[in-house]
């Protein structure tokens, strides 16, 4: 899937979690902007990892701040 | 100039406001006279104890005292040593001996705490490039052990088999693999599906730790914790544990069949770059854990008391953990930190200790009442604890 289509599948699944109705763009924060909790977090790394069959480790998680980095390393990801 | 103390405003102003309203300080209290194992005089009053770790009472064992007593004279007052250098005396071989014995198992190797035993197993066995599947909810110990050995972690949901198994199968080929459970989860007191976990784990290749802090002791038939509850104990790798809960000491110790398990010895900094157990605290736990081993009275009398304490509690209107009592552990969800500290304050002018937690140490950001039984409850203290539970949770307006 290119980064394009990685994009549209992600903004549909950042839907139910966005519960404030932020309007994401790639500078969105996640813990700034969206303010979510570990668990949050974790739900929605799940949902992310489930539809692309893909691992997201804390590791990686930690050098995602922003709604783009995520795009970007779940392209990567996919290999 | 920067100060580096800023981080820790908001927990500052937290506590401030909280302590503002006149309530006690739930994570200040002193015990000034401990009279048994489930009686103290805090703060001047004297206290039921239901928030200790002390689940089989042996902190005031005859022959647990009477072995630290004699340890003292034989040994002196400490090693000054790492385990490694001149920090092994015959009481460290003597614990280890006797966990071999009361697991049932190969090799054990003793820690100076529970904390360092899983800092130190974890981090030395899976490092770079190796993968780590752990719950969630995992004790802080585990999540360290996890930064300081640098391999992939990758959490899945608390007790969710489908979700560890789907994390389990995306792992690259080649790669080491390690899933971490714990028996007993101590914040709830729920004990993890560990035969089911630990079947789809070896099917996909994981070696297995699991953490039976909370366990040993009470749970299974000969105190070994909800893997041999559930038959599955000779399927688990690495059994961590500690001797501050029903050992009623301190320190922590590793169990294995692995054949080459000794070489952690050398390699395990958490083990070698600190100094050993004191004599009179190795020769107290070794004479506790042979004492355990035949423990079944006590164990029923502590199923009994959690039961009923559960029961009655839930009975009462008041929220709980688990649905039934699946642990010594009964833990009593608050609406709020605010409440919770006022239902903590009232049960302690009750006369009751029991353990206020919050987030982070809290799953999904809940403040809890922590209640822990212990076998030297007597009938009569459960029911006076249950009077207790009514009469505050009626007063702050929770029941």
């Amino acid at each position: 899937m290119d980064r394009a289509a990685t994009a549209e599948k992600i903004a549909e699944l950042i839907e139910p979690f966005n519960k404030k109705g932020v309007a994401v763009t790639e500078a969105t924060t996640f813990a700034g902007d969206l303010e979510w909790d570990s668990l949050t977090v974790m739900d929605f790394v799940a949902a992310i990892e489930d539809d692309f069959d893909i691992i997201i480790s804390m590791n990686q998680q930690a050098e995602i701040e922003t709604y783009g980095q995520l795009i970007d390393a779940v392209t990567k990801l996919q290999g | 100039m920067t100060d580096l103390f800023s981080k820790f405003d908001p927990l500052i102003e937290q506590r401030r406001a909280l302590l503002a309203g006149g309530v006690e300080d739930p994570f200040n209290l002193v015990m000034e006279r401990v009279i048994s194992p489930t009686v103290a005089v805090c703060n001047g009053r004297e206290t039921i104890l239901l928030g200790t770790y002390n689940y089989m009472g042996m902190t005031f064992d005859p022959d647990v005292i009477a072995a630290g007593k004699q340890a003292l004279d034989d040994f002196g007052a400490g090693t000054t040593g790492s385990r490694v250098l001149n920090g092994t005396y015959a009481g460290h071989r003597a614990c280890e001996e006797a966990l071999k014995e009361f697991y049932g198992m190969d090799h054990a190797m003793v820690f100076s705490t529970g904390y360092q035993a899983n800092l130190g197993i974890i981090s030395t066995i899976a490092g770079k490039g190796d993968y780590i599947v752990l719950d969630i909810d995992s004790h802080a110990s585990i999540w360290d052990g996890c930064k300081m050995g640098d391999a992939e972690v990758v959490p899945f949901k608390h007790n969710d088999i489908v979700a560890m198994e789907k994390r389990l199968k995306r792992i690259p080929e080649g790669a080491g693999k390690l899933v971490i459970l714990e028996g007993v989860y101590s914040m709830l007191g729920d004990i993890a599906p560990l035969k089911e976990m630990i079947r789809v784990a070896k099917e996909n290749g994981a070696m297995v730790l699991v953490d039976e802090a909370h366990s040993m002791g009470f749970i299974g038939p000969n105190g070994r914790g909800v893997a041999e509850n559930q038959g599955c104990l000779e399927d688990v790798d690495f059994v961590i544990g500690t001797f501050s809960k029903s050992v009623g000491t301190v320190g922590g110790f590793c169990v294995s069949n692995h054949p080459k398990f000794e070489i952690l010895r050398l390699v395990c900094r958490p083990y070698v770059f600190t100094a050993s157990l004191p004599p009179s605290v190795v020769h107290t736990a070794a004479t506790s854990i042979r004492k355990l081993m035949h423990g079944k009275a006590k164990r029923d009398k502590l199923w009994e008391s959690s039961r009923v304490l559960h029961k009655n509690l839930r009975d009462l209107g008041f929220q709980l953990g688990t649905p039934e009592a699946q642990s010594a552990i009964i833990a009593v969800i608050m609406p709020d930190l605010e409440r919770g500290a006022a239902m903590w304050e009232a049960l302690l002018h009750e006369g009751l200790y029991v353990n206020l937690a919050r987030p982070p140490a809290t799953p999904a950001g809940m403040t809890l009442l922590r209640c822990s039984l212990c076998a030297e409850h007597t009938v009569d203290q459960v029911q006076t604890i249950i009077g207790m539970f009514e009469r505050a949770g009626k007063a702050v307006g929770i029941i």
